[in-house]
């Protein structure tokens, strides 16, 4: 019974987001369905950088290239298996299982190319780093451009549309419930330690250098789902959607949402995303629309929206929920004390 | 059974720079020493040979038997020296609780999955640090400041949350770079006070660097002088008191005449 129990809540939120997810696929308007698959992806992708950028401190900028590898990966495997059909189940069924395998076998060999990205890089810190890890996505980007087996520079194409709100959304859930549970574990707060003092997190017993890698490796693997998903939804991979400036509109968004805060790239990456894609009409000036956005964020709030805090955190949310002082479980790693909630309800 | 920690005729050169020569400490289970010198004198660098955050260049540290040169200071932690810093290093923008909580990792078992998938072991494994972080605030007097950000504490209880995040660690020798650098008289008797009730209560060795002399001949059982980085004078505190190479390198006259000291300043950070 308790194990029971104990299932249910490791898969609850998962549980839950099946069922709303199903009711918005059937009633979303195509329109917004696409701009919604974007959300989404911009969210894994900017939650799955927040674990190296912001919760290790750890600057890195070779996101792209992860999301290439898993790309790539995803799009072999539904290529290959376009015409496959599992014993017993039905063609749709086994090409939906098809694509899960995919997205497995995405983020498992973009979590090895974290791996191996991540030994080499992660002794060097801040500037230094974020020179190798735009190296190493530069790197992966044109090793794929020059590969035959992967169609170089004109990529692989009619990749089958499968990336729909269902797996999307499940991918997002999967994502920021991830991060949400490794910042309220003992694996997180070493991650935590990391970013605060990395002399005394090593005095204190945290295998920095292992830390850090690992961090680079679970970055990595959700990377690689974000890219085998877009390839799925625009059903083409090319390098030429994985460039740097890629990997840099993700750090944007982390940055801008706030370091370290789960909600906070999740807010950022929905803005920015809609934001771009209302821009659209204005095709000249969207570029320039954009960094004046960006500018001014940062010239506001430098911190990021929402700082290490989560949004539950601020303290008109506090008000709303009427919650007493800071709980220190959870993601609200760096929550500070507001003055207008301390003396609270408790 | 071989003492907790040894150290032998350790060296530490930075070019041509001998920081620290010949140092010798061999410490026994449950003893108070006190490592004293003034300024430069190379106390610190004694600390960060023993803790591996430098590699020594000649000699030798021991952890219960075992030679611990060549390993990082996460390995030497885990095996149960613990340290504070002379410029607290605490984890500025998490909680008191997390600090402790980060210290109490070192025997964790589950793993990231374990994390992910909300297993039984983890939840029990939590709850256990949990636990275990709160009995090394309470002893350290924090527990009401469990979930306050550690850089909004006040100047003595940041120091006093150091050493907690030090306990936690579950060492068998405890190192102290100046614990009471800062304070006032009143709050250096407190502190020493507490120091020495951590050592009964967990049977540690503990080796402190402490700069107030009154303070440190107060606390010690046994002193260490360096000057230079050279070992000068050894034994108890009344000898030390009454060794004249001591007088002359440290304490000057003003000692001799039973005035008060004043805490010189800080060593310069490293």
């Amino acid at each position: 019974m308790g194990r029971l129990l104990s299932l249910f809540r490791t898969f609850l939120p998962f549980l839950v987001g099946l069922v709303v997810l199903a009711g918005l696929q059937a009633v979303m308007p195509p329109v917004f369905a696409v701009i919604l698959l974007y959300m989404g992806v911009n969210v894994v992708l900017a939650v799955s950088l927040n674990v190296v950028n912001g919760f290790t401190g750890q600057f890195s900028l070779g996101h792209a290239g992860f999301m290439a590898v898993g790309a790539y990966t995803a799009a072999k495997i539904t290529l290959g298996l376009s015409g496959f059909q599992f014993p017993v189940l039905g063609y749709a069924v086994s090409q939906q299982l098809v694509f899960a395998i995919a997205l497995g076998a995405a983020m498992a060999m973009a979590a090895v190319a974290g791996f191996l990205v991540g030994m080499p890089s992660l002794r060097l810190r801040g500037d230094y780093l974020a020179i190798v890890t735009l190296g190493f996505g530069e790197i992966i980007r044109s090793i794929i451009e020059n590969m035959k087996f992967l169609g170089q520079a004109t990529g692989l194409s009619g990749l089958p549309q499968r990336s729909n709100l269902i797996w999307v959304g499940m991918s997002v859930i999967a994502t920021v419930v991830m991060a949400q549970r490794l910042a309220s574990s003992t694996q997180g707060r070493a991650l935590f330690a990391i970013r605060e003092d990395e002399v005394a997190a090593e005095a204190m017993g945290v295998d920095t250098t292992g830390y850090k890698v690992r961090a680079f490796v679970i970055s990595a693997a959700y990377a690689g789902l974000a890219g085998a998903l877009i390839a799925h939804a625009i059903q083409l991979s090319t390098p030429r959607m994985f460039t740097f400036i890629r990997s840099i509109e993700v750090v944007v968004m982390v940055v801008l949402g706030g370091l370290g805060s789960i909600s906070g790239s999740i807010v950022a990456a929905c803005t920015l995303t809609v934001a771009l894609e209302a821009l659209r009409e204005f095709q000249a000036y969207r570029m320039v629309a954009y960094a004046l956005l960006l500018i001014l964020l940062m010239l506001t709030r430098p911190q990021g929206l929402f700082g290490t805090r989560e949004i539950w955190d601020l303290p008109f949310f506090r008000r709303l929920l009427r919650r007493p002082a800071l709980a220190s479980d959870g993601g609200s790693a760096g929550a500070r004390p507001d003055s207008n909630s301390a003396g609270g309800t408790r | 059974m071989s003492a907790p920690l040894e150290v032998t005729n350790v060296t530490m050169r930075f070019g041509g720079l001998k920081a620290l020569a010949d140092f010798t400490l061999i410490m026994q289970p449950g003893e108070l020493v006190g490592l004293i010198g003034p300024n430069g004198a190379g106390k610190t660098t004694a600390f960060n040979a023993i803790t591996g955050v430098y590699v020594p260049s000649e000699g030798e540290v021991k952890v219960a038997g075992v030679r611990v040169n060549d390993e990082k200071p996460h390995q030497i932690c885990t095996r149960g020296i613990a340290r504070t810093f002379q410029n607290i290093r605490l984890f500025k923008q998490l909680t008191a609780l997390d600090n402790v909580r980060i210290a109490c990792h070192a025997g964790a078992q589950s793993g990231f999955f374990d994390a992910l998938f909300l297993t039984g072991h983890h939840r029990r494994e939590e709850a256990r640090i949990r636990a275990r972080a709160e009995e090394y605030l309470e002893v350290m007097g924090l527990s009401h400041r469990r979930d306050e950000i550690s850089r909004n504490l006040p100047y003595g209880e940041q120091r006093r949350l150091e050493i907690a995040r030090a306990l936690a660690t579950g060492p068998k020798v405890l190192c102290l770079d100046e614990p009471a650098a800062g304070m006032n008289a009143a709050e250096k008797t407190n502190l020493m006070g507490l120091v020495r009730s951590i050592r009964d209560r967990f049977g540690l060795a503990i080796l402190i660097i402490e700069h107030d002399m009154r303070v440190a001949m107060g606390i010690s059982e046994r002193m260490l002088v360096l000057d230079h980085g050279i070992t000068i004078a050894q034994g108890k505190p009344e000898a030390i008191r009454k060794n004249p190479k001591v007088i002359e390198a440290y304490l000057g006259d003003a000692y001799l005449e039973e005035k008060h000291i004043a805490v010189p300043p800080q060593e310069n950070s490293k």
